[in-house]
């Protein structure tokens, strides 16, 4: 078998994944190793494949994602700091042909957010909520979350979290999951190829189920914060597996009946 | 819907026209004393006829930002409450101020601090003029008189807040709110279909992507920002003020006077002046941008002015400040959701007049 030289994997033929057309030349801001420029991209992938660019409209949190709108080519709008939902809301009701998405964070949708986001996902409105949960107020500077582990130390909880002061870290998708206005609630990571790829499929089906008009669909992806965990890229995907997935389970937790 | 003449409360009145006028959708809250326009809105069905979209939000927090989300759409859409409502509302507020996007935001205004009283109040005239939320903002301020204003003043407050791509507020109060007049309709206008250029509508090749927002980490961009809104301020004071003289030509003093006070300091102006006291009134419409300069002119002749408000004395800042100390200015009062008399009014320009 002939030796595959570095050559020869960089052919555009021999290319696997490329960025999508989507992204813009922008240079990102996120921190190296975050989640975060891996989900945009696969996102961005959807959007490109699925030809919704000119029907997208998308709102972006307060928090690290703040500037997602200089990455994906596609009409933002920035939202006060939880209310996305709302804006996606009123977007959606007035331009229903329109594909309206969410993309927030865990201090954003499960703390300051909560009334919005049990209500928009309560009345069912036909968008889609992208919620990254990496357990802490990244652009903040590493504040305690609502999604903070027990004992995980943050900025605000520098001792742990205690569980007896603070409360336990609070499961939103398992909650929006019980709400009848929710069509597809599942929980994914962009933390290996494999997982990449699974988020990709719940993104394409949320897609379907929103022309469809099926109901709020809310997708979970259990990401790292490397600068606010203070650990090594690397070091963050490990403890990622190891504390947060046990406690926040991938999979499908609500998928609509076909 | 041909132009019609109907017996109707403030409220329902700004309901009713908000339909006419081609409104895209409302988003409320209910607070007393406005719930009615929200009820309105949902016994008349809109959606059915003109598309026009209601929802009751699950709270003046989401209600404001689904017309962040709305107007950033370039759609026609607004919202309503009473004082603790818009306070609420302030952080929406000042985002849709800080991302120009048009929208009217109605305040029947009711007695506070706090939760207040139900009663009407004119004592969120600060919070109304000056911003009211965090930064340097202005809202298109109307206060409307008469139930016929309420109506009249939704088509103009969506004109003025597309005009400028800036939030309009009609400052109403609990009394016109509630109360009962004939009020003339307009004809029922069809919704725009209008595309905005800088609506976020969906990109198409053929522009960049719009985005809306109220941020710039930049410093040196926010300052020319900054510079810019303000510049739309000064724009406004050149061509909206908008206000209304009642005898002012002989007077010696002037009211000066809005909604409800101003219906108030129409008598009054009336009782002074069979005691042979020359008084007059000057009724501000638009509270931002403020008459000041008519104000002026007139302190040059004027022996003094008294600001009539159900307040502890907010306007009356403002008057001082067009008057420049040219004339004397004082404040007469009411609050807690108690309306002054016009007798106790006159009572309060004779003493002023003592000085």
């Amino acid at each position: 078998m002939a030796e595959i030289t570095f050559n020869d994997i960089i052919k555009p033929e021999n290319l696997a994944y490329k960025r999508s057309k989507l992204m813009t030349d922008n240079v990102m801001h996120y921190c190296p190793g975050c989640g975060h420029g891996t989900a945009h991209q696969v996102l961005a992938e959807v959007l490109e494949e699925e030809n919704l660019q000119e029907r997208t409209v998308g709102i972006t949190p307060v928090g690290c994602s703040v500037l997602m709108y200089n990455y994906i080519d596609v009409d933002f709008q920035e939202a006060a700091h939880g209310r996305a939902p709302a804006l996606a809301t009123a977007v959606k009701r007035l331009m229903p042909e329109k594909f309206v998405f969410t993309y927030q964070g865990d201090g954003d949708l499960a703390a300051i957010g909560t009334a919005e986001t049990i209500h928009t996902c309560n009345r069912g409105e036909n968008i889609l909520i992208i919620f990254i949960n990496n357990g802490i107020y990244g652009m903040t500077g590493g504040q305690m979350a609502p999604t903070t582990l027990p004992g995980m130390k943050s900025s605000t909880s520098p001792y742990g979290r205690d569980v007896s002061m603070m409360g336990s870290p609070i499961k939103m998708a398992d909650i929006v999951a019980m709400l009848p206005g929710t069509c597809y609630v599942t929980r994914h990571s962009v933390n290996t190829a494999g997982g990449v790829r699974k988020f990709k499929r719940a993104l394409k089906k949320a897609v379907q189920y929103q022309n469809e008009n099926r109901g709020t669909c809310f997708i979970e992806v259990v990401s790292n914060c490397p600068s606010g965990w203070k650990m090594t890229p690397v070091e963050s995907n490990k403890w990622l597996e190891e504390n947060m997935f046990p406690y926040y389970p991938l999979g499908d937790i609500k998928v609509p009946a076909e | 819907m041909e132009k019609e003449l109907r017996l109707m409360k403030g409220n329902e009145a700004i309901a009713e026209a908000a339909i006419r006028a081609g409104a895209d959708g409302y988003f409320g809250y209910p607070i007393t004393p406005q719930s009615e326009i929200l009820e309105y809105l949902m016994e008349a069905n809109p959606q059915a006829t003109t598309g026009m979209v209601v929802l009751q939000a699950e709270s003046e927090v989401a209600a404001i930002n689904m017309v962040y989300g709305g107007a950033a759409c370039g759609k026609k859409v607004m919202t309503s409450s009473s004082s603790p409502g818009i306070s609420l509302k302030q952080e929406g507020i000042t985002y849709i101020a800080g991302a120009e996007l048009p929208c009217l935001i109605v305040n029947v205004v009711r007695g506070g601090p706090g939760l207040g009283t139900i009663q009407p109040a004119q004592s969120d005239y600060f919070q109304a003029t000056k911003g009211g939320g965090h930064g340097d903002y202005h809202l298109l301020v109307l206060a409307p008189s008469s139930v016929q204003e309420m109506a009249d003043f939704v088509e103009l407050g969506f004109d003025l807040a597309f005009k400028y791509r800036n939030p309009a507020m009609i400052l109403s109060d609990g009394a016109i709110g509630q109360m009962m007049e004939k009020v003339w309709l307009k004809p029922q206008k069809k919704r725009s279909e209008e595309i905005l250029p800088w609506a976020t509508t969906g990109k198409p090749a053929t522009r960049e992507r719009n985005i809306i927002t109220s941020l710039d980490l930049d410093p040196a961009r926010q300052e020319k920002f900054n510079l810019k809104l303000i510049a739309k301020y000064r724009e406004m004071e050149e061509n909206e003020v908008r206000y209304e003289e009642f005898m002012t030509e002989d007077a010696d003093y002037i009211f000066v006077a809005y909604g409800t006070s101003s219906r108030i300091c129409q008598k009054a102006l009336q009782l002074a002046r069979a005691e042979g006291i020359k008084a007059g009134l000057l009724r501000p419409i638009t509270l931002f941008p403020f008459p000041k300069k008519r104000l002026n002119e007139l302190a040059d002749r004027m022996k003094g002015m008294l600001a009539v408000e159900m307040s502890a004395g907010q306007m009356v800042e403002d008057v001082m400040l067009s008057v420049n100390g040219k004339t004397r200015v004082s404040h007469f009062g009411r609050m807690g959701g108690m309306i002054p008399t016009p007798e106790e009014v006159v009572e309060n320009l004779k003493s002023f007049i003592k000085g």
